[in-house]
């Protein structure tokens, strides 16, 4: 028997499997598909203070081992998802929920976390700081280890829960980021978020996707996020889960490895909705071929001195 | 939706670049014509949606036609070859609304899901008027299966080789007493028969670039008059009313 548990800052789950946000909605596609308990977590969709539309079609573009998204953070706003999808949610999923809060100034995010101090089954606040900061022309939070702290202090100020903050690729050096976060009272990480990326129709000599650019993800970000899962493990001592291109048990594992306690799956749902099934059915036996009866002793085990 | 795989059965071309593909699987999921399903393709990472043509309890066809890599490889794969297959994906067409007085209008390849629903509606005892738009007349395909069901065939081509010199719009302005629209094709196409001034309701098939297909990722949402909507979810199959351009 193989132990698959792990735990993220106090909160137990039954295995490290976690679909990312934005790929999983609120969780009623996949319901239809399979019984969702099986699942460690599910990260909701980015949910920010107001509803927004998103951005114009085209949003999706393809790419080799991968695509790209510029969905825009279309959610029904917080209050929406508080009434209509957390009710709902309880019916499908009796797990621990992350709650994945986008927003659009420091205040905002404080908002969102606070209305959900109440939402027993939310246990971890996944903070996306991939977000355009209104009052700093439109600076990525997740940019600047200044802005990043104040989020993080702002969202640990309003909630008891613990604080994922979830950090984008886009940066010079992740690690600054992530040690801001962390000396802020940032309980854990998450990352990565997408790549920054775009594509051009050769016929039309026109991007693709409307918005011009969109957020790399699938198969072929997956070295990209592992070695900065590696470099950040290196750097703080908080938990951290690992996302960005995971697609097999293997993958998880070698996220595991390289300083992940958990292990987010994004693109893949999209390519094959039972993904994460398949993963978790098939981690067991790939434990089992490596010798490992604990999951979680794997976190970090690459490292060496 | 159900996920399965489908092997391929039989190809045939219908023109330069327009293909009937008929498959073997279980088409259990499929509900209503004008269904798509999401086909995975060899070394590409999303998969093609592609609309349900015609199907039965065990056999789908679709007419597929090459636009860029991932449909060129698809319609020259052997028989036998087998593929991962999401389908019953969407709305498709409500028969109940459409009255006594429904025409279907095709454009192109769009053609495709107006054959199944032709189909049931002639099944039904009512085999409906069909118009359909080409450019040239070498460029039509499925005319013999059309009228095989019974249905009034109506023909536009842009260059008048055959049928009407024009639009798929000319030959329904030719049937003042149509008032609904079941329709699918190219966006002007669609646009041009939304503004037909006779008439008073529709059914129309719209494509965007789809992450999943599925409902999870709103990739491919649009405002409608009732607010977003998910084409692969809440459509293909959007009502006259609620559209905007
Ligand atoms: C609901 C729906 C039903 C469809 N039904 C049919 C059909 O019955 N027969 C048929 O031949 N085609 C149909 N299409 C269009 C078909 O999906 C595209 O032609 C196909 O995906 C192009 O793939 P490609 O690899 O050849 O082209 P590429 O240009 O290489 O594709 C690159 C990416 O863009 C996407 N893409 C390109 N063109 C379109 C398009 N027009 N619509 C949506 N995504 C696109 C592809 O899926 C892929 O992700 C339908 C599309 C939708 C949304
Ligand atoms: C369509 C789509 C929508 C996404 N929306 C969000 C979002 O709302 N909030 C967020 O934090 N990340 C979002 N992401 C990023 C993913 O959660 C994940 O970090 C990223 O895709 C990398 O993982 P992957 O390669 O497994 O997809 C989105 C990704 C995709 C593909
Ligand atoms: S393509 Fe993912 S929601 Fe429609």
């Amino acid at each position: 028997m193989v132990n698959l548990a792990v735990s993220l800052a106090g909160v137990t789950l039954k295995n490290p499997i976690i679909p990312a946000s934005g790929t999983f909605g609120y969780g009623r596609e996949y319901a239809e598909l399979y019984d969702l308990n099986i699942l460690g977590s599910f990260s909701w969709k980015g949910t920010t203070g107001q509803a927004r539309l998103g951005n114009p079609q085209p949003r999706i573009a393809e790419m080799t081992g991968g695509m790209l998204n510029a969905v825009g953070l279309q959610n029904p706003g917080i209050d929406k998802v508080l009434s209509d999808e957390v009710p709902h949610i309880a019916e499908i999923f009796q797990g621990p929920v992350i709650a994945n809060v986008g927003g659009f100034s420091v205040e905002e995010y404080a908002e969102n976390c606070r209305k959900l101090e109440d939402v027993k089954q939310v246990r971890i606040l996944e903070v996306n700081i991939s977000c355009p900061n209104v009052h700093a022309g439109g600076k990525n939070f997740g940019c600047d280890p200044k802005a990043a702290a104040e989020v993080t202090k702002a969202v640990k100020a309003a909630t008891n829960k613990p604080v994922f903050m979830k950090l984008t690729p886009n940066v010079t050096d992740i690690t600054e980021i992530a040690r801001a976060c962390e000396d802020a009272g940032a309980d854990g990480l998450c990352l990565i978020n997408t790549l920054l990326g775009m594509r051009i129709d050769l016929k039309s000599r026109r991007p693709v996707i409307a918005n011009r650019t969109g957020g790399v993800s699938g198969p072929a970000v997956f070295p990209v996020a592992l070695r900065m899962v590696w470099d950040v493990y290196e750097a703080v001592n908080i938990p951290i889960i690992g996302c960005g291109g995971v697609s097999t048990a293997e993958d998880a594992v070698e996220m595991m490895l390289a300083g992940a306690a958990a292990v987010e799956v994004g693109a893949a749902n999209l390519k094959d909705p039972y993904a994460c099934k398949t993963i978790i059915e098939t981690l067991p036996d790939v434990c089992q071929r490596l010798g490992v009866t604990n999951l979680s002793q794997l976190t970090g085990g690459a490292h060496h001195g | 939706m159900k996920k399965s795989f489908f092997t391929l059965e039989h190809t045939r071309q219908l023109t330069e670049d327009i293909w009937e593909l008929i498959f073997s699987g279980d088409t259990s999921a499929v509900t209503a014509p004008g269904q798509f399903v999401n086909v995975e393709l060899p070394e590409k990472f999303l998969r093609r949606p592609i609309s349900i043509c015609d199907w039965t309890a065990d056999s789908l066809t679709l007419l597929v036609k090459e636009a860029g890599e991932g449909t060129r490889q698809l319609v020259r794969f052997p028989s036998g070859t087998r593929f991962d297959v999401l389908s019953g994906l969407g709305n498709g067409f409500d028969l109940e609304q459409a009255g006594e007085h429904a025409i279907l209008a095709g454009g192109g390849i769009g053609i495709a899901p107006l054959y199944g629903l032709a189909r049931r509606m002639a099944e039904r005892g009512h085999a409906p008027v069909v118009a359909l738009g080409f450019r040239t007349k070498t460029d039509t395909f499925y005319l013999e299966e059309f009228s095989a069901l019974g249905c009034r065939l109506l023909i536009a081509t842009e260059d008048g080789s055959l049928g009407t010199k024009g639009f798929v719009t000319d030959c329904i302005r030719s049937l003042p007493e149509c008032d609904y629209v079941l329709t699918c094709g190219p966006l002007p196409m669609l646009q041009a028969v939304h503004s037909l001034p006779q008439l008073k309701g529709g059914q129309f098939s719209f494509e965007a670039r789809m992450g999943c297909g599925f409902g999870a990722c709103m990739g491919c949402s649009v405002p409608t008059k009732g607010g977003y909507k998910r084409v692969c979810k809440d459509g293909p199959i959007l009502d006259k009313e609620e559209i905007i351009w």
